[in-house]
Protein backbone atom coordinates (compact mmCIF):
# COMPACT_ATOMS: atom_id res chain seq x y z
CA UNK A 1 0.00 0.00 0.00
CA UNK A 2 2.42 2.38 1.00
CA UNK A 3 4.86 1.44 -1.64
CA UNK A 4 2.12 1.76 -4.87
CA UNK A 5 1.92 5.30 -3.05
CA UNK A 6 5.32 5.71 -3.00
CA UNK A 7 6.04 4.32 -6.43
CA UNK A 8 2.95 7.10 -7.84
CA UNK A 9 4.76 9.74 -6.44
CA UNK A 10 8.14 8.69 -7.89
CA UNK A 11 6.27 8.84 -11.43
CA UNK A 12 5.01 12.17 -11.07
CA UNK A 13 8.37 13.27 -11.13
CA UNK A 14 9.24 14.86 -14.58
CA UNK A 15 11.50 12.93 -16.84
CA UNK A 16 14.92 13.58 -16.87
CA UNK A 17 15.36 13.59 -12.90
CA UNK A 18 18.38 13.48 -12.33
CA UNK A 19 20.46 10.42 -11.15
CA UNK A 20 21.16 12.09 -7.83
CA UNK A 21 17.47 12.59 -7.23
CA UNK A 22 16.55 8.81 -8.49
CA UNK A 23 18.97 7.55 -6.19
CA UNK A 24 17.40 9.47 -3.12
CA UNK A 25 14.14 8.52 -4.44
CA UNK A 26 15.04 5.22 -4.33
CA UNK A 27 16.22 4.73 -1.24
CA UNK A 28 13.48 6.26 0.15
CA UNK A 29 11.67 4.00 -0.84
CA UNK A 30 13.45 0.56 0.47
CA UNK A 31 13.67 2.66 3.34
CA UNK A 32 10.03 3.03 3.43
CA UNK A 33 9.79 -0.79 2.60
CA UNK A 34 11.32 -1.35 5.76
CA UNK A 35 9.80 0.65 7.77
CA UNK A 36 6.60 0.13 10.78
CA UNK A 37 3.95 1.80 9.51
CA UNK A 38 4.07 4.46 12.60
CA UNK A 39 7.62 5.34 11.93
CA UNK A 40 6.54 6.11 7.98
CA UNK A 41 3.91 8.73 9.84
CA UNK A 42 6.18 10.52 12.15
CA UNK A 43 8.83 10.67 8.72
CA UNK A 44 5.82 12.04 6.49
CA UNK A 45 5.34 14.41 9.13
CA UNK A 46 8.99 15.55 9.43
CA UNK A 47 8.90 14.66 12.79
CA UNK A 48 12.52 13.15 12.86
CA UNK A 49 13.76 16.14 11.48
CA UNK A 50 12.19 18.75 14.09
CA UNK A 51 13.19 15.62 16.89
CA UNK A 52 17.07 16.18 15.19
CA UNK A 53 16.67 19.81 14.93
CA UNK A 54 15.49 19.96 18.84
CA UNK A 55 18.74 18.17 19.59
CA UNK A 56 22.28 20.09 20.71
CA UNK A 57 23.44 22.68 18.05
CA UNK A 58 26.64 23.78 18.84
CA UNK A 59 28.39 26.80 17.41
CA UNK A 60 31.38 26.74 15.26
CA UNK A 61 32.88 29.42 13.81
CA UNK A 62 35.27 27.78 11.30
CA UNK A 63 37.24 29.61 7.66
CA UNK A 64 36.43 27.20 5.07
CA UNK A 65 38.70 28.56 1.40
CA UNK A 66 39.23 31.60 2.99
CA UNK A 67 35.83 32.56 3.53
CA UNK A 68 34.77 32.96 7.40
CA UNK A 69 31.22 30.81 8.23
CA UNK A 70 29.59 31.31 12.00
CA UNK A 71 27.21 27.92 12.08
CA UNK A 72 25.73 25.64 14.38
CA UNK A 73 26.00 22.12 13.85
CA UNK A 74 25.36 18.85 15.70
CA UNK A 75 28.31 17.13 17.19
CA UNK A 76 27.99 14.62 15.24
CA UNK A 77 28.27 15.76 11.87
CA UNK A 78 31.59 14.97 9.95
CA UNK A 79 33.94 17.95 8.81
CA UNK A 80 33.05 15.70 5.35
CA UNK A 81 29.38 16.13 5.52
CA UNK A 82 29.29 19.68 6.39
CA UNK A 83 31.44 20.85 3.59
CA UNK A 84 28.76 18.46 1.21
CA UNK A 85 25.88 18.45 2.39
CA UNK A 86 25.40 21.95 4.46
CA UNK A 87 27.69 24.01 2.29
CA UNK A 88 27.16 22.26 -0.74
CA UNK A 89 30.93 22.09 -1.52
CA UNK A 90 30.77 18.45 -3.25
CA UNK A 91 34.19 18.69 -5.09
CA UNK A 92 35.25 17.23 -1.74
CA UNK A 93 34.19 13.51 -1.92
CA UNK A 94 32.97 10.53 -0.10
CA UNK A 95 34.12 7.02 -0.95
CA UNK A 96 33.89 4.58 1.99
CA UNK A 97 32.98 7.53 4.83
CA UNK A 98 35.98 5.04 7.49
CA UNK A 99 39.11 6.80 6.63
CA UNK A 100 40.41 4.02 4.27
CA UNK A 101 40.46 5.31 0.89
CA UNK A 102 41.30 9.16 1.27
CA UNK A 103 38.66 10.67 -1.27
CA UNK A 104 37.56 13.24 1.13
CA UNK A 105 41.37 14.62 2.15
CA UNK A 106 41.46 18.06 2.84
CA UNK A 107 43.41 20.35 4.35
CA UNK A 108 43.15 21.47 7.75
CA UNK A 109 45.51 23.98 9.14
CA UNK A 110 47.65 23.19 6.39
CA UNK A 111 47.41 19.83 6.95
CA UNK A 112 45.71 16.91 5.27
CA UNK A 113 43.48 15.33 7.04
CA UNK A 114 40.58 12.54 6.11
CA UNK A 115 37.20 15.05 6.44
CA UNK A 116 35.33 12.19 7.02
CA UNK A 117 36.52 10.92 10.86
CA UNK A 118 36.98 14.53 11.49
CA UNK A 119 34.00 15.78 13.65
CA UNK A 120 33.14 19.30 12.02
CA UNK A 121 32.19 20.89 16.29
CA UNK A 122 36.55 19.53 16.70
CA UNK A 123 37.38 22.22 13.69
CA UNK A 124 36.78 25.56 15.68
CA UNK A 125 38.91 28.28 14.58
CA UNK A 126 40.31 26.32 11.90
CA UNK A 127 41.27 26.99 8.40
CA UNK A 128 40.18 24.44 5.89
CA UNK A 129 41.36 24.09 1.99
CA UNK A 130 38.87 22.18 -0.22
CA UNK A 131 39.50 21.50 -4.09
CA UNK A 132 36.99 24.38 -4.58
CA UNK A 133 40.25 26.65 -2.75
CA UNK A 134 42.88 25.87 -4.82
CA UNK A 135 42.58 27.20 -8.21
CA UNK A 136 42.64 31.52 -8.10
CA UNK A 137 39.86 31.90 -10.25
CA UNK A 138 40.21 30.52 -13.73
CA UNK A 139 43.73 29.76 -12.94
CA UNK A 140 44.35 26.37 -11.95
CA UNK A 141 46.64 25.01 -9.39
CA UNK A 142 49.65 23.63 -10.55
CA UNK A 143 48.96 20.45 -9.87
CA UNK A 144 45.34 20.44 -11.31
CA UNK A 145 47.40 20.78 -14.31
CA UNK A 146 49.88 18.37 -13.80
CA UNK A 147 47.26 15.92 -13.59
CA UNK A 148 44.90 16.90 -16.01
CA UNK A 149 48.39 16.79 -18.17
CA UNK A 150 49.59 13.57 -16.88
CA UNK A 151 46.23 12.23 -17.23
CA UNK A 152 46.20 11.45 -13.28
CA UNK A 153 42.80 9.72 -13.46
CA UNK A 154 39.70 7.98 -15.15
CA UNK A 155 37.04 8.03 -13.53
CA UNK A 156 37.64 11.04 -11.27
CA UNK A 157 36.17 10.28 -8.16
CA UNK A 158 39.35 9.81 -6.14
CA UNK A 159 41.14 12.98 -8.16
CA UNK A 160 39.97 15.60 -4.96
CA UNK A 161 41.50 14.11 -2.20
CA UNK A 162 44.24 12.60 -4.51
CA UNK A 163 44.86 16.14 -5.53
CA UNK A 164 45.29 17.65 -1.72
CA UNK A 165 46.96 15.20 -0.67
CA UNK A 166 49.69 15.38 -3.44
CA UNK A 167 50.09 19.47 -2.84
CA UNK A 168 50.89 18.53 0.94
CA UNK A 169 52.82 15.60 -0.01
CA UNK A 170 55.24 18.21 -1.28
CA UNK A 171 54.93 20.67 1.07
CA UNK A 172 55.24 17.92 3.84
CA UNK A 173 59.10 17.65 1.79
CA UNK A 174 58.35 13.78 1.26
CA UNK A 175 58.30 13.56 -2.54
CA UNK A 176 62.04 12.92 -3.03
CA UNK A 177 61.80 10.39 -4.90
CA UNK A 178 59.11 7.61 -6.77
CA UNK A 179 59.10 5.29 -3.94
CA UNK A 180 58.87 8.16 -0.90
CA UNK A 181 55.72 9.32 -3.32
CA UNK A 182 54.28 6.15 -3.91
CA UNK A 183 54.23 5.62 0.55
CA UNK A 184 53.16 9.24 1.13
CA UNK A 185 50.26 8.62 -0.89
CA UNK A 186 49.23 5.60 0.08
CA UNK A 187 46.46 6.97 2.09
CA UNK A 188 44.89 7.75 -1.19
CA UNK A 189 43.27 5.25 -3.02
CA UNK A 190 42.38 4.89 -6.86
CA UNK A 191 40.48 2.26 -7.96
CA UNK A 192 41.37 2.93 -11.66
CA UNK A 193 44.49 2.38 -11.36
CA UNK A 194 46.17 5.86 -12.17
CA UNK A 195 49.28 5.58 -9.79
CA UNK A 196 52.07 5.67 -12.60
CA UNK A 197 50.52 9.09 -13.96
CA UNK A 198 49.62 10.95 -10.67
CA UNK A 199 53.37 9.36 -9.77
CA UNK A 200 54.22 11.57 -13.00
CA UNK A 201 52.29 14.67 -11.95
CA UNK A 202 53.72 15.14 -8.38
CA UNK A 203 57.26 14.47 -9.47
CA UNK A 204 56.87 17.24 -12.25
CA UNK A 205 55.13 19.67 -9.89
CA UNK A 206 57.83 19.21 -7.18
CA UNK A 207 60.80 19.75 -10.20
CA UNK A 208 59.14 22.90 -11.36
CA UNK A 209 59.37 24.49 -7.82
CA UNK A 210 55.49 25.89 -7.44
CA UNK A 211 54.52 24.20 -4.46
CA UNK B 1 26.25 7.67 14.14
CA UNK B 2 23.89 8.29 17.45
CA UNK B 3 23.93 11.71 18.62
CA UNK B 4 25.65 12.70 21.62
CA UNK B 5 27.43 15.71 23.55
CA UNK B 6 30.51 17.52 23.24
CA UNK B 7 32.47 19.71 25.51
CA UNK B 8 36.01 20.73 24.92
CA UNK B 9 38.23 20.92 28.03
CA UNK B 10 41.10 22.63 28.83
CA UNK B 11 42.96 20.96 30.96
CA UNK B 12 43.55 17.24 32.21
CA UNK B 13 42.27 18.54 35.77
CA UNK B 14 38.64 19.32 33.79
CA UNK B 15 38.63 16.12 32.04
CA UNK B 16 39.07 13.85 34.35
CA UNK B 17 36.35 15.63 36.60
CA UNK B 18 34.41 15.36 33.59
CA UNK B 19 34.35 11.95 32.20
CA UNK B 20 34.27 11.10 36.19
CA UNK B 21 30.14 12.47 36.05
CA UNK B 22 29.14 10.58 33.25
CA UNK B 23 29.71 6.86 32.87
CA UNK B 24 29.36 6.59 29.25
CA UNK B 25 31.58 9.79 28.39
CA UNK B 26 34.40 8.99 26.36
CA UNK B 27 37.48 11.19 25.70
CA UNK B 28 38.21 12.00 21.94
CA UNK B 29 41.81 13.41 20.36
CA UNK B 30 42.62 12.40 16.67
CA UNK B 31 39.42 10.42 16.59
CA UNK B 32 40.19 8.30 13.64
CA UNK B 33 39.46 5.22 15.71
CA UNK B 34 36.47 5.89 17.85
CA UNK B 35 34.62 7.87 15.51
CA UNK B 36 34.99 5.17 12.49
CA UNK B 37 33.41 2.61 15.67
CA UNK B 38 30.96 5.38 16.38
CA UNK B 39 29.62 5.28 12.80
CA UNK B 40 29.36 1.66 12.78
CA UNK B 41 27.72 1.20 16.19
CA UNK B 42 30.69 -0.32 17.39
CA UNK B 43 30.72 2.24 20.33
CA UNK B 44 27.78 5.22 21.25
CA UNK B 45 29.22 6.75 24.02
CA UNK B 46 26.54 10.20 25.78
CA UNK B 47 28.93 12.62 25.28
CA UNK B 48 32.48 13.34 23.98
CA UNK B 49 34.91 14.97 25.92
CA UNK B 50 37.65 16.70 23.39
CA UNK B 51 41.15 16.74 25.11
CA UNK B 52 43.03 18.19 22.41
CA UNK B 53 43.83 21.68 24.56
CA UNK B 54 44.64 20.03 27.42
CA UNK B 55 48.41 21.40 27.18
CA UNK B 56 49.77 17.51 26.47
CA UNK B 57 51.03 17.77 22.88
CA UNK B 58 54.52 18.72 23.30
CA UNK B 59 57.63 16.08 23.41
CA UNK B 60 60.69 17.00 26.17
CA UNK B 61 64.23 15.66 26.32
CA UNK B 62 64.91 15.67 29.87
CA UNK B 63 67.70 13.91 31.42
CA UNK B 64 67.53 10.18 30.88
CA UNK B 65 64.46 9.64 29.53
CA UNK B 66 62.22 11.51 26.26
CA UNK B 67 58.63 12.65 27.11
CA UNK B 68 56.40 12.64 24.71
CA UNK B 69 52.79 14.21 25.60
CA UNK B 70 49.87 12.37 25.14
CA UNK B 71 48.09 14.20 22.49
CA UNK B 72 50.87 14.75 20.33
CA UNK B 73 50.23 13.73 16.79
CA UNK B 74 52.01 10.40 15.36
CA UNK B 75 53.38 12.79 12.67
CA UNK B 76 54.41 15.05 14.76
CA UNK B 77 55.98 12.44 16.70
CA UNK B 78 57.48 10.47 14.00
CA UNK B 79 59.67 13.24 12.66
CA UNK B 80 60.36 15.00 15.95
CA UNK B 81 64.47 15.62 16.08
CA UNK B 82 64.37 14.19 19.41
CA UNK B 83 62.60 11.00 18.84
CA UNK B 84 64.98 10.30 15.78
CA UNK B 85 67.98 10.84 17.73
CA UNK B 86 67.16 8.59 20.73
CA UNK B 87 64.56 6.60 19.51
CA UNK B 88 64.61 5.97 15.99
CA UNK B 89 62.52 2.46 16.35
CA UNK B 90 59.63 4.16 17.51
CA UNK B 91 59.79 6.93 14.57
CA UNK B 92 59.75 3.99 11.72
CA UNK B 93 57.22 1.98 13.46
CA UNK B 94 54.52 4.56 13.07
CA UNK B 95 55.49 5.86 9.78
CA UNK B 96 54.61 2.19 8.96
CA UNK B 97 51.46 2.32 10.65
CA UNK B 98 47.97 3.84 8.86
CA UNK B 99 48.30 6.65 6.15
CA UNK B 100 49.63 10.37 6.24
CA UNK B 101 46.20 11.38 6.33
CA UNK B 102 45.58 9.40 9.85
CA UNK B 103 48.87 9.75 11.19
CA UNK B 104 48.17 14.12 10.91
CA UNK B 105 45.61 12.97 13.29
CA UNK B 106 45.99 9.88 15.32
CA UNK B 107 47.85 11.00 19.41
CA UNK B 108 49.99 8.71 20.88
CA UNK B 109 47.45 8.47 23.54
CA UNK B 110 44.68 7.60 20.97
CA UNK B 111 46.81 5.02 19.53
CA UNK B 112 47.75 3.13 22.71
CA UNK B 113 44.09 2.68 23.11
CA UNK B 114 43.73 1.51 19.20
CA UNK B 115 41.26 -1.11 19.24
CA UNK B 116 41.42 -4.61 17.49
CA UNK B 117 40.88 -4.53 13.65
CA UNK B 118 39.21 -8.09 14.26
CA UNK B 119 36.05 -7.65 11.45
CA UNK B 120 33.49 -9.52 13.97
CA UNK B 121 34.41 -6.82 16.39
CA UNK B 122 33.17 -4.52 13.84
CA UNK B 123 30.20 -6.59 12.70
CA UNK B 124 27.40 -5.50 15.28
CA UNK B 125 25.24 -8.56 13.97
CA UNK B 126 28.08 -10.81 14.59
CA UNK B 127 29.03 -12.37 18.61
CA UNK B 128 31.66 -11.02 19.81
CA UNK B 129 33.21 -11.24 23.47
CA UNK B 130 34.56 -8.05 22.96
CA UNK B 131 32.12 -5.82 21.52
CA UNK B 132 29.25 -7.40 23.99
CA UNK B 133 30.70 -9.86 26.41
CA UNK B 134 29.28 -13.11 26.90
CA UNK B 135 27.95 -13.27 23.56
CA UNK B 136 30.58 -15.63 21.76
CA UNK B 137 33.85 -15.27 19.80
CA UNK B 138 33.25 -15.29 16.14
CA UNK B 139 36.63 -15.40 14.86
CA UNK B 140 37.64 -18.80 16.44
CA UNK B 141 35.42 -20.65 13.98
CA UNK B 142 35.83 -18.08 11.20
CA UNK B 143 37.81 -16.14 9.31
CA UNK B 144 40.83 -15.91 11.37
CA UNK B 145 43.40 -14.85 9.02
CA UNK B 146 44.48 -11.68 11.05
CA UNK B 147 44.25 -13.58 14.15
CA UNK B 148 46.58 -14.31 17.11
CA UNK B 149 49.19 -17.08 17.36
CA UNK B 150 49.98 -16.29 21.44
CA UNK B 151 47.97 -15.67 24.51
CA UNK B 152 45.10 -15.78 22.93
CA UNK B 153 41.63 -17.68 24.97
CA UNK B 154 38.51 -18.97 24.46
CA UNK B 155 36.83 -15.87 24.51
CA UNK B 156 39.08 -13.96 21.86
CA UNK B 157 41.91 -14.56 19.52
CA UNK B 158 41.78 -10.78 18.23
CA UNK B 159 45.26 -9.22 17.90
CA UNK B 160 46.48 -5.44 18.99
CA UNK B 161 46.59 -3.24 15.91
CA UNK B 162 49.10 -0.84 16.45
CA UNK B 163 53.02 -0.76 15.52
CA UNK B 164 53.71 2.50 17.66
CA UNK B 165 52.39 -0.37 20.50
CA UNK B 166 54.71 -2.95 19.03
CA UNK B 167 57.86 -0.29 19.48
CA UNK B 168 57.22 1.04 22.72
CA UNK B 169 56.93 -2.14 24.65
CA UNK B 170 60.12 -2.46 23.12
CA UNK B 171 61.84 0.16 24.24
CA UNK B 172 60.44 0.13 27.81
CA UNK B 173 58.33 3.07 27.26
CA UNK B 174 56.04 3.80 30.61
CA UNK B 175 52.64 5.10 30.41
CA UNK B 176 51.55 8.51 32.87
CA UNK B 177 48.13 8.48 33.48
CA UNK B 178 45.58 10.75 35.85
CA UNK B 179 42.85 9.81 37.71
CA UNK B 180 40.33 10.70 40.48
CA UNK B 181 42.74 9.03 42.87
CA UNK B 182 46.41 10.91 41.50
CA UNK B 183 48.54 9.88 39.23
CA UNK B 184 50.48 6.62 38.32
CA UNK B 185 52.95 5.12 35.78
CA UNK B 186 51.89 1.89 33.85
CA UNK B 187 54.99 0.24 32.28
CA UNK B 188 54.21 -0.26 28.81
CA UNK B 189 54.22 -4.18 29.20
CA UNK B 190 51.58 -4.43 31.77
CA UNK B 191 49.68 -1.64 30.11
CA UNK B 192 47.75 -3.85 27.42
CA UNK B 193 46.08 -7.20 28.30
CA UNK B 194 45.50 -10.39 27.64
CA UNK B 195 41.90 -11.64 26.76
CA UNK B 196 41.94 -14.13 29.01
CA UNK B 197 37.75 -14.18 30.09
CA UNK B 198 37.79 -10.18 29.71
CA UNK B 199 38.46 -9.66 25.96
CA UNK B 200 36.01 -6.58 26.73
CA UNK B 201 39.11 -4.73 28.46
CA UNK B 202 41.91 -3.33 25.70
CA UNK B 203 43.91 -2.15 28.67
CA UNK B 204 44.48 -1.99 32.70
CA UNK B 205 43.27 1.70 32.53
CA UNK B 206 40.66 2.82 34.32
CA UNK B 207 37.73 4.26 32.81
CA UNK B 208 38.62 7.30 34.82
CA UNK B 209 41.70 7.77 34.00
CA UNK B 210 43.73 9.96 30.95
CA UNK B 211 46.56 9.41 29.67
CA UNK B 212 48.92 12.35 29.94
CA UNK B 213 52.45 10.95 28.51
CA UNK B 214 54.80 8.36 27.43
CA UNK B 215 57.80 8.13 28.92
CA UNK B 216 61.14 6.39 27.62
CA UNK B 217 64.27 5.49 29.05
CA UNK B 218 67.32 6.74 27.60
CA UNK B 219 69.15 3.61 26.18
CA UNK B 220 72.56 2.48 23.92
CA UNK B 221 70.14 0.85 21.23
CA UNK B 222 69.37 3.58 18.37
CA UNK B 223 71.93 2.72 16.29
CA UNK B 224 70.86 -0.65 15.26
CA UNK B 225 66.90 -0.40 15.08
CA UNK B 226 64.69 -2.04 12.52
CA UNK B 227 61.12 -2.53 12.15
CA UNK B 228 59.85 -4.47 9.73
CA UNK B 229 56.36 -5.10 8.81
CA UNK B 230 54.74 -7.99 6.49
CA UNK B 231 51.73 -6.98 4.99
CA UNK B 232 49.19 -7.72 2.40
CA UNK B 233 50.12 -4.65 0.48
CA UNK B 234 53.08 -2.56 0.23
CA UNK B 235 51.62 0.08 2.51
CA UNK B 236 48.85 1.35 4.27
CA UNK B 237 47.39 -2.17 5.70
CA UNK B 238 47.54 -3.92 9.29
CA UNK B 239 50.53 -6.06 10.31
CA UNK B 240 50.03 -9.98 9.47
CA UNK B 241 53.16 -9.69 10.98
CA UNK B 242 55.71 -7.23 12.79
CA UNK B 243 59.30 -7.18 13.80
CA UNK B 244 60.80 -4.79 16.17
CA UNK B 245 64.31 -4.75 16.79
CA UNK B 246 67.00 -2.59 18.64
CA UNK B 247 70.41 -3.78 19.25
CA UNK B 248 73.33 -2.30 21.15
CA UNK B 249 76.26 -3.92 19.21
CA UNK B 250 80.01 -4.27 19.98
CA UNK B 251 82.02 -5.16 16.90
CA UNK B 252 79.86 -8.76 16.15
CA UNK B 253 78.39 -8.91 19.69
CA UNK B 254 75.09 -8.62 20.73
CA UNK B 255 75.99 -6.19 23.81
CA UNK B 256 72.08 -5.78 24.60
CA UNK B 257 68.91 -5.81 22.97
CA UNK B 258 65.23 -5.26 22.25
CA UNK B 259 62.24 -8.00 20.83
CA UNK B 260 58.93 -7.46 20.13
CA UNK B 261 56.16 -8.48 17.55
CA UNK B 262 53.34 -7.24 16.35
CA UNK B 263 50.37 -8.96 14.61
CA UNK B 264 50.10 -12.10 16.92
CA UNK B 265 48.79 -11.16 20.46
CA UNK B 266 46.05 -9.28 22.19
CA UNK B 267 48.80 -6.79 23.51
CA UNK B 268 52.16 -6.10 21.57
CA UNK B 269 54.25 -9.33 22.55
CA UNK B 270 57.70 -8.23 23.60
CA UNK B 271 60.30 -11.53 22.83
CA UNK B 272 61.82 -11.61 26.56
CA UNK B 273 63.22 -15.13 25.82
CA UNK B 274 64.90 -14.69 22.51
CA UNK B 275 66.52 -11.71 23.98
CA UNK B 276 67.91 -13.29 26.94
CA UNK B 277 69.32 -16.18 24.47
CA UNK B 278 70.75 -13.14 22.14
CA UNK B 279 72.14 -11.22 24.47
CA UNK B 280 76.05 -11.83 24.44
CA UNK B 281 76.27 -13.45 21.77
CA UNK B 282 77.63 -13.05 18.27
CA UNK B 283 75.23 -11.56 15.46
CA UNK B 284 75.06 -14.71 13.16
CA UNK B 285 71.94 -16.63 11.40
CA UNK B 286 72.46 -19.33 13.23
CA UNK B 287 72.07 -17.57 16.52
CA UNK B 288 68.73 -15.88 15.20
CA UNK B 289 67.51 -19.08 13.93
CA UNK B 290 67.66 -20.66 17.92
CA UNK B 291 66.04 -17.49 19.00
CA UNK B 292 63.54 -17.54 16.57
CA UNK B 293 62.56 -21.09 17.38
CA UNK B 294 62.37 -20.09 21.43
CA UNK B 295 60.47 -16.97 20.65
CA UNK B 296 57.58 -19.03 18.45
CA UNK B 297 57.16 -21.16 21.66
CA UNK B 298 53.54 -22.02 22.44
CA UNK B 299 52.24 -20.55 19.39
CA UNK B 300 48.95 -21.71 18.30
CA UNK B 301 47.29 -21.33 15.39
CA UNK B 302 43.88 -21.75 13.54
CA UNK B 303 42.35 -22.66 10.77
CA UNK B 304 43.61 -19.87 8.19
CA UNK B 305 46.61 -18.09 9.98
CA UNK B 306 48.44 -21.37 9.94
CA UNK B 307 51.15 -19.27 7.87
CA UNK B 308 51.98 -17.04 10.71
CA UNK B 309 53.84 -20.11 12.68
CA UNK B 310 56.65 -19.76 9.63
CA UNK B 311 56.63 -16.08 8.37
CA UNK B 312 56.81 -15.43 12.56
CA UNK B 313 59.95 -16.81 12.75
CA UNK B 314 61.27 -15.68 9.36
CA UNK B 315 60.58 -11.88 9.79
CA UNK B 316 61.94 -12.10 13.41
CA UNK B 317 64.95 -13.65 11.76
CA UNK B 318 65.29 -11.19 8.81
CA UNK B 319 64.58 -7.92 11.02
CA UNK B 320 67.77 -9.35 13.30
CA UNK B 321 69.79 -9.95 10.03
CA UNK B 322 68.65 -5.71 8.73
CA UNK B 323 69.36 -4.71 12.51
CA UNK B 324 72.97 -6.10 13.25
CA UNK B 325 73.95 -5.22 9.20
CA UNK B 326 74.92 -9.13 8.56
CA UNK B 327 74.78 -10.42 5.46
CA UNK B 328 73.65 -14.24 4.40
Amino acid sequence: MIENKSREKESDKPAGASRRDFLKQSSVITAIALTPAAAVKASDLKLDEKLSAAMEQMPLNIEINGKPYNLKVEPRLTLLDLLRERLKLTGTKKGCDQGQCGACTVHVNGVRTNSCLSLAIMNEGAKVTTIEGLAKGETLHPMQEAFIKHDGFQCGYCTPGQIMSAVACIHEGHAGSDDEIREFMSGNICRCGAYANIVNAIKEVKAEGKV
Amino acid sequence: MNNFQYSRVSSQAAAIAEVAKNPSAKFVAGGTNLIDLMKYGVMAPDKLIDINHTGAASIKKETGTLHIGATVTNSVAAENADVLKYQPLLSQAMLMGASPQLRNKATMGGNLLQRTRCAYFYDISAPCNKREPGSGCSAIEGYNRMHAIFGASEACIAVNPSDMNVALVALDAVIMVSGPKGSRKIPMADFHRLPGSHPELDSTLDRKEIITGIVIPDNKLAGHTTYLKVRDRTSYAFALISVAVALEMEGNTIKDIRLAMGGVAHKPWRLTAAEQMLKGKTASVDNFRMAAELAMKGAKAYEHNAFKLKMAPNTMIQALKTASGIKA
